[in-house]
């Protein structure tokens, strides 16, 4: 059978199995839609953690991202796993006994103030909708490359299913939908993965796999990574595993990215409210350990496959004639990801540092005498003649190993269970933050149950609808707004919530005052550097690690400001003392 | 709150303080300060400093997270304010 065959089989398949999840957790009361009805064992809300955490990006393009970093791409890999500490250690336990449906919610009581809940919805609200447009375009991506439908009709299809299941059991369907997308999507990651690693070095395990000796070809009996870094030297890079030097980023700057990650990791809407659905604060801590043991799986092995691709691609292109290269060449070169321009007309490829033209490929529709497809970019001036998507590091990776079809279609599954999961829990957020934070906590306390609902299904509706025209019209700046949603939720919700738990003398007057503050600094900072073109003017520290700096400014502001104003009423303090221990949790309850 | 409720508050502090100093030294110290240091030394095929930043201090994060788990479960029975 095809591979277009079995991706279309795997795909209905998936489809299916979420699908039917919907129907079968479909929910009647806000508890439901809000929390799960705060029911969900820990190891199972450990899964949806994992897969509502792993987007597209994670997916798809983090080992790509990886593999061209060497050493740098550990910012990705510690700041996207480190921040889980930071949330089992100082956030779960204490907003699982708080026991209330959103982050705005404990935001708003904490600080007796519905000010503060409102600049608090606002970022919730705006932090979740920058990174659900990305999610939907991963939606339209990855049905173009492997079922061969047009990026549009592949947004419309996945806002259908995720609307789908939202709506109909709102927080209680998408978890458990979640936990059948991150089986699917850690599957597809792994079966490639592991044979890769027994491909180059007999080893099973890729994490032990990348530190072994090669067992084939005229490197055998030397390390993946040694060799690699030699490649490296002999084309002009710097070595693979080498970590500062010129070209790469600065010690002050790879700390503080990585800094920004992390907390921001740890003060993402979408994440802490998974910590409400678990029934106990027992649960919200090991919680935390699951989820961040199933995150690692992927998280540990993405570098290994970085390294491999790393190898496997220097190897298969440099110096070899494009007559001889393997077929997965050929065929990514057809999907776009993959471009050869032949600079000294030798019919040899070179591989090296630097673009072989600036931006991507643009081809003329005709093909040269070797059958490559000609391009009608100006070549750059350096001896590099391939142009490489990241991508292409995970989509290639099953064809490279000579995997069988199923597999590859598999992995088309696991990319779409990737983007879905991650795009329904931010939807949960948005809606959330509306239905409950807005209109009926600050709009209509009078409200039904049934209008709550219908207010919380019409919102999903919308913010669908919100997320698929980003989907299918991207802003220019897609990559640029991650640097936005860590950076904003590191400088607005971390600090003044781990403050509302572990300083009572934090107030009101110093909570909004942070808050204000240290989003309008990283939010600035941003623009001036991502969009304005102004250099990154703060001891050199880039948009993306900027957030660090804004949070400290946070806990400044919010500590001073507080000591100088009335402490909080007598009833908040009794509230922090009472969330400080664990009994008398319950389940999330309704106010 | 009672004097056992601020003695259980002061030991899952120092809990607290203690798991995120290594935290911050296997992910800051490890990977990032001294990472060319550690570049020194070889554990198996990795240079030890490249292996902590993409794979050792991840690890390390998913076992502090059930070492707190276990200590808070001792804690909380010990001062009978589990659920």
């Amino acid at each position: 059978m095809s591979i277009l065959a079995w991706t279309y089989i795997m795909v209905g398949l998936t489809f299916s199995i979420y699908l039917a999840i919907a129907w079968i957790s479909r929910v009647k009361t806000t508890k439901g839609f809000y929390v799960a009805g705060g029911g969900v064992s820990p190891l199972a809300n450990g899964m949806a953690t994992a897969a509502d955490w792993m987007s597209a990006a994670s997916f798809i393009s983090m080992a790509g991202m990886v593999s061209f970093m060497g050493y740098g791409g550990a910012i990705y890999l510690l700041g996207w796993t480190g921040g889980y500490v930071l949330l089992a250690l100082l956030l779960a336990p204490y907003l699982r006994k708080f026991g209330k449906f959103t982050v705005p919610d404990f935001v708003g009581d904490r600080y007796y103030s519905n000010a503060a809940r409102f600049v608090a919805l606002i970022c919730a609200i705006f932090v979740s909708l920058t990174y659900v447009a990305g999610q939907m375009r991963g939606v339209g991506i990855v049905f173009s490359r492997f079922l061969e439908v047009d990026v549009n009709t592949g947004v419309l299809i996945g806002m259908t299913i995720v609307f789908f299941y939202a709506a109909l059991g709102g927080m209680k369907g998408i978890t458990y939908t979640q936990v059948a997308q991150y089986v699917v999507l850690i599957i597809a990651y792994m079966i490639p993965a592991v044979a890769i690693s027994m491909m180059i070095t007999g080893v099973p395990l890729p994490q032990i796999g990348f530190g072994s000796e090669i067992t084939s070809g005229p490197n055998t009996g030397r390390y993946v990574l040694e060799i690699i870094d030699a490649l490296h030297r002999d084309l002009g890079f710097a070595e693979y595993t080498q970590a500062f030097g010129p070209g790469s980023k600065s010690m002050l700057d790879v700390f503080c990215i990585t800094l920004a990650l992390m907390v921001g990791t740890a003060g993402l809407p979408h994440v802490i409210i998974r910590f409400y659905t678990v029934p106990s604060v027992r649960g919200a801590r090991i919680s935390a350990g699951y989820a961040l043991f199933f995150i690692a799986l992927l998280y540990t092995t993405a570098p290994a496959v970085a390294s491999f691709a790393r190898y496997n691609m220097i190897n298969t292109l440099h110096e070899t004639p494009y007559a001889e290269a393997p077929s997965w060449v050929k065929n990514w070169e057809q999907t776009g990801l993959i471009a050869w321009v032949d600079k000294n007309g030798d019919g040899v490829i070179q591989y090296g540092p630097g673009a072989p033209f600036s931006g991507r490929p643009s081809f003329t529709g005709e093909t040269g005498e070797l059958g490559q497809r000609l391009l009608s970019n100006t070549p750059s001036d350096n001896a590099n003649e391939v142009f490489i998507d990241r991508d292409i590091m995970v989509l290639a990776n099953p064809e490279i190993a000579n995997l069988p079809a199923w597999i590859i279609a598999l992995v088309a599954a696991g990319g779409l269970a990737s983007a879905l999961s991650t795009a329904s829990g931010l939807l949960i957020v948005v809606s959330s933050s509306i239905s409950h934070d807005l209109y009926y906590r600050m709009i209509n306390r009078q409200a039904s149950e049934a209008q709550r609902l219908l207010v919380g299904r019409v919102m999903i509706g919308i913010a669908v609808l919100i997320a698929g025209y980003f989907g299918i019209n991207p802003p220019g700046f897609v990559a640029q707004v991650v640097a936005f949603a860590f950076g904003l939720a590191a400088s607005s919700f971390f600090p003044i919530i781990v403050l509302g738990i572990f300083d009572k003398r934090t107030n009101r007057e110093g909570a909004i005052a942070g808050m204000v503050i240290g989003i309008s600094f990283t939010f600035l900072y941003i623009i001036q550097v991502n969009f304005l073109g102004m250099a990154p003017w703060f001891m050199g520290i880039s948009a993306e690690g900027i957030g660090a700096v804004g949070m400290l400014l946070n806990f400044i502001i919010t500590i001073v400001v507080s000591r100088l104003t009335p402490p909080p009423p007598a009833e908040v303090q009794a509230m922090v003392d009472n969330i400080r221990f664990p009994r008398g949790a319950g389940s999330a309850y309704d106010h | 709150m009672t004097k056992d409720m601020s003695l259980y508050w002061k030991k899952n502090l120092t809990y607290m303080v203690i798991l995120l100093a290594i935290w911050a030294a296997v992910s800051y110290g490890c990977s990032i300060l001294f990472v060319e240091q550690l570049n020194a030394f070889q554990l198996g095929g990795f240079p030890l400093g490249f292996w902590f930043a993409q794979q050792g201090a991840i690890y390390v994060f998913v076992v502090l997270i059930f070492v707190y788990y276990v200590l808070m479960q001792k804690l909380d029975k010990e001062f009978d304010v589990n659920e």
